[in-house]
């Protein structure tokens, strides 16, 4: 683990000479953009520069590979926690928080698992070593999530504390297995140099029955300590251990222990094992004899099994408050003012101290990632564990490490939506982060937007619902997509872009004469009435197909209705009255009188509007197209008037 | 639901697909691939889930699927076909579509074609011609048709350089989903709901036919044909409502249902049991619609994918009329079932085929069920 460092440590940008031009650098969500400048340092001679521009970033982790299974399935199992009953209370909450607990434990091994996998099969000395660094941060995280299970989230009581403590050493310290098949794996095993070693971890990791069996291979073999063996072996059957599950009070273990430990003196005091010096430590060791325990220092390995094998001999009945003054004491016995403690022992002692807010920051400190501390914060402050500690600048401590890894989650190009749910899950400043992020997320297809909005459709952000929408329709305008622009401004609501999208569609029909995608404007549906120009541009389709299908009079009435009830925008009445041409010199009247008066009306507006500077611009075209206006208008009012006139029949 | 494992696999997954088993086989699938999106590299995966693995508590096998081999992937895998036992298709967010072939003997990929701009978007400013996604692509040896954001549709065929025959412009919005509703006429889906049917033998490029809702033209996702009553389609849509169309008649759906609360993305109708169909989704759950009701009631052949209905009498024929198209498919019975457990990110894939489905999920992980209806 790294350790604090005074001197930051230095990285070398490949290509950028600092010592010729001066370097610049710009801050970004994750990482750091730097470039060089064209500024030279002085005596420094020209020289062509570097073109690129560098992103450096400080968190690897996220890119590996195996850990981003650790972070998939951590995901899952945070968004379970968040969700589970928090009615359930008591003993079945606490069971539910320890199966939680379990449940992470186990991703990190599995994890720890591939990782060595991968270190042991590489064969590339780098990867390996990156590799095995990886295990060992892994399990060094293990090991204090499993005691900060113990310790807080479990709370195990006096008695039962130590056969948890007692399950973590076998679990995590020194490796018995290979030494202790390798010496049963020997013809005679009591003849093996690991023999006695193997009986001493045994014995010193609490394992009673392994001893024993391992000794009655002694007994054996050799039949003139057979006695000693006998009486040994008797001593530790005889040991008391509570049993999750057995009922015994603790004051009743505590007699049978302290009788138990007297047999045990007397009979290291008659001298019984004085011929053997191997038995004779055991039976000092099962007394609890702090030297004899300490002559097995290289077994042990670490401080923390020292511990627990001091208690289980002399204090099997500590409680929880008590294991603060034992651990310093370990921990300084073990060392020995020889070594300094590592990052990893002041997390450790820190947790048997009971400070967890020492333990957050001092493993804040030691990873390089937010991922291990926010999530442990964040199950303990679920077993209501964390005062509302506020931080100065007004969020608490869970909210705080999940604010921050999600950040960081956001800066990989993938793992953003898993960003998202940890956003949701802080109530203070959730919302605000996510927003911000959420808009700076490139969207190179149309499915990524499209997951994007769900996301923000979901949190009613319609902020970033509408600019989302409105990049995705003018991206589609721009490659002229216009139905997929007209569907993105339908999801947004966007009155204004979906009259930008029509007034598109009534250019390129007034340039060619015809309209393009057909199949979009004949099947607008409802959503027609997102914008008038829209609506003007349906009704005008519809005008065009009933003229197709030359039923006229509806043609008519429609036209008519699209100027008088002003949905057709001024510029194209012209069009519009040009459009009515045809419909004016039918033979059969179309327009009655009513109606004709209106178009003239129209005309009229259109040409009043057109103020005097336009005078001078109005080419023959125009008044030409004017005039052949009037003159069917005209005729047309004419045979109207006649028609309307003359009584039918007869 | 107990043998569906989880398989995390440090990818998002955008599409799984089981390798076709030979006709004559009865074995289940062993293979399946899978693509991956979103990522700076993205992969076409082959995984096997044979024989590997202990034996279970009943004697089935169970393992986790095994990589056998993956390939690199030019941009998003926005749609994947097996088109025959060897070779892939896939389609990408950068326009282009290759076909990979998978070398059986050492077990690797390769690149067997590719189709570099089957879609682009076109700039009349500029002479830059921009790649748009292709999104959907549906394979029926040798034939390729491939739909994208372009609007496009394209036919290609296997070994063929050009494509042989190009609509342009078929659509003025994203074409989303493709697939085959007889050997000359596909089925397309776009974005402002609407379903096309298109018919190759015809030279025109209009669609022969053009069905949608009648309400808010709410985009449509995925589309799939019933794999014996050719004239049943399901569509899926984004906002999670599955409707089932008749093409014979009507421009309307027969039946919609609200399924999902999110985006649809795949439907699929069992292909030797097409009375149960699965539908998957952005709300992260995965659906099974079981219509088939109480063995007793219906003909057993009905089970084994109907090839036997045209022994049926007219009669016996009437009563098994789809239950897809009955106007009140709740009244039947159907019963509907979530598979994935523990549902957080969005469900973007799945196949069946067999007793096998096979999922793959934003989260990064693969779920395979290889005892549907136990």
């Amino acid at each position: 683990m790294e350790e604090l460092d005074v001197e930051p440590p230095l990285t070398l940008i490949p290509g950028v000479d600092s010592n010729r031009k001066q370097m610049c650098f710009a801050w970004g969500p994750g990482e750091m953009l730097v470039y060089e400048t064209l500024f030279p340092k002085e005596h420094a001679e020209k020289r062509p520069g570097c073109p690129n521009i560098f992103i450096v970033r400080k968190d690897q982790d996220v890119y590996s590979q195996t850990l981003r299974k650790l972070f998939n399935e951590s995901h899952g199992i945070f968004i379970g926690l968040q969700r589970s009953e928090e009615e359930l209370a008591g003993k079945s909450r606490k069971a539910q928080l320890v199966r939680v607990s379990k449940n992470y434990r186990s991703v990190i091994r599995a994890c720890m698992e591939e990782m060595h996998q991968l270190a042991i099969s590489t064969r590339d000395p780098e990867l390996h070593c990156q590799h095995s660094t990886q295990v060992s941060i892994l399990s060094a995280m293990e090991l204090i999530w499993n005691l900060c299970e113990i310790l807080f989230v479990e709370v195990a009581p006096a008695g039962h504390l130590l056969l948890h403590l007692l399950d973590w050493v076998r679990l995590h310290v020194c490796d018995v297995d290979s030494m202790v098949r390798e010496v049963l794996s020997c013809e005679y095993p009591s003849k093996h140099k690991d023999f006695w070693n193997a009986v001493d971890i045994f014995v010193l990791q609490g394992r009673m029955d392994d001893a024993r069996h391992l000794l009655s291979k002694e007994a054996s073999a050799n039949p003139t300590s057979m006695g000693m063996c006998k009486i040994l072996d008797d001593l530790m059957k005889k040991m008391p251990i509570l049993t999750i599950g057995n009922t015994q009070t603790l004051t009743e273990m505590e007699l049978k222990w302290q009788h138990w430990h007297e047999e045990c003196q007397r009979y290291l005091q008659d001298g019984t094992f004085a011929s053997n010096p191997h038995m004779e430590s055991i039976c000092k060791i099962l007394l609890g004899d702090e030297n004899a325990i300490l002559e097995k220092k290289e077994l042990m390995t670490t401080w923390y099994h020292f511990l627990v094998t001091r208690l289980v001999y002399s204090h099997p009945t500590v409680k929880p408050v008590e294991l603060r003054f034992y651990a310093q004491s370990s921990m300084d016995l073990f060392l020995g003012g020889e070594s300094s403690p590592e990052p990893l022992d002041s997390i450790l002692m820190a947790a048997f101290e009971f400070e967890i807010h020492q333990v957050i920051k001092e493993c804040s400190i030691a990873l390089s990632n937010w991922w291990f501390v926010a999530h442990l914060t964040d199950l303990l402050d679920h077993c209501k564990l964390l005062q509302s500690h506020n931080l100065y600048f007004g969020s608490n401590m869970r909210e705080f490490l999940l604010l921050e890894y999600a950040s960081g989650l956001f800066s990989h190009h993938s793992l953003w939506q898993l960003g998202v749910d940890y956003f949701d899950h802080c109530p203070e400043y959730g919302k605000v982060y996510l927003e911000l992020h959420i808009e700076r997320i490139p969207l190179n297809t149309e499915q990524k937007a499209l997951k994007v909005l769900r996301i923000c459709e979901q949190r009613q952000m319609h902020e970033q619902v509408r600019s989302i929408c409105k990049i995705m329709a003018m991206k589609a305008v721009r490659n002229n997509r216009l139905g997929s622009a007209l569907s993105w401004s339908i999801r947004a609501k966007d009155a204004a872009f979906a009259t930008l999208i029509s007034d598109r569609f009534l250019k390129d029909y007034c340039e060619r004469g015809s309209f393009s995608d057909l199949d979009l404007i004949d099947n607008l549906g409802p959503s027609m009435l997102l914008s008038d120009r829209l609506t003007f541009l349906g009704k005008y389709r519809e005008f065009h197909r009933l003229y197709g299908e030359k039923r006229f009079s509806e043609a008519a009435k429609l036209l008519l209705m699209l100027m008088t009830a002003r949905i057709a925008p001024c510029s194209f009445w012209m069009t519009l009255l040009i459009d009515a041409l045809p419909l004016l010199e039918q033979k059969e009247v179309i327009f009655s009188a009513e109606q004709t008066y209106e178009l003239m009306r129209c005309l009229e507006d259109l040409t009043a509007g057109k103020t005097d500077n336009q005078k001078f611009q109005v080419d023959d075209f125009e008044i030409t197209k004017v005039e052949i206006l009037r003159l069917a208008l005209a005729r047309n009012l004419a045979r109207a008037i006649v028609k309307e006139g003359t009584l039918e029949g007869s | 639901m107990e043998d569906f494992s989880a398989k995390f696999v440090s990818q998002k997954i955008s599409k799984t697909r089981w390798r076709p088993v030979p006709a004559a086989a009865l074995q289940p699938p062993e293979l399946f691939a899978t693509g991956s999106w979103d990522n700076e590299e993205n992969k076409i995966s082959v995984w096997s889930v044979g024989d590997f693995g202990s034996l279970g508590p009943n004697g089935e096998y169970q393992g986790e699927p095994q990589l056998l081999c993956d390939i690199r992937h030019h941009g998003d895998v926005m749609d994947m076909q097996f088109f025959d036992q060897e070779r892939i298709v896939a389609a990408s967010s950068t326009g282009s579509v290759t076909i990979f072939r998978h070398h059986q003997n050492n077990q690797t990929l390769s690149v067997n074609q590719r189709w570099e701009r089957a879609h682009y978007h076109v700039d009349p400013d500029t002479p830059f011609y921009g790649g748009a996604s292709c999104t959907g692509v549906i394979c029926n040896n040798p034939e390729i048709v491939t739909v994208g954001e372009d609007g496009r549709i394209n036919l290609f065929r296997a070994d063929h350089r050009e494509a042989v025959r190009t609509i342009e412009n078929a659509d003025s919005s994203t074409l989303h989903a493709v697939t085959f509703l007889r050997t000359t006429e596909i089925l397309t889906v776009n974005s402002i709901g609407q379903l096309k049917i298109w018919d190759f033998r015809q030279q025109r490029n209009e669609p022969s036919q053009i069905f949608s809702l009648t309400g808010d033209r709410i985009p449509l996702h995925c589309v799939d044909r019933h794999p014996n009553q050719q004239h049943i389609v399901a569509t899926g849509g984004q906002d999670g409502m599955l409707s089932i169309w008749d093409v014979r008649q009507g421009s309307m759906p027969v039946s919609l249902l609200n399924a999902h609360e999110a985006e649809m993305w795949e439907v699929h109708f069992h292909p030797s049991n097409p009375d149960h169909l699965f539908t998957c989704s952005e709300d992260g759950s995965l659906w099974h619609w079981d219509t088939s009701t109480d063995v007793s009631e219906k003909p057993s052949f009905f089970h084994q994918g109907g090839r036997s209905t045209t022994l049926l009498s007219h009669t016996a024929n009437q009563s098994v009329i789809s239950a897809w198209l009955s106007n009140n498919p709740t009244k039947d019975r159907m019963e509907i079932t979530n598979l994935v457990p523990n549902q957080t990110l969005s469900v973007n894939s799945l196949d069946v085929l067999g007793p096998c489905l096979v999922c793959g999920t934003d989260a990064e992980a693969i779920y395979v069920n290889r005892h549907l209806f136990a």
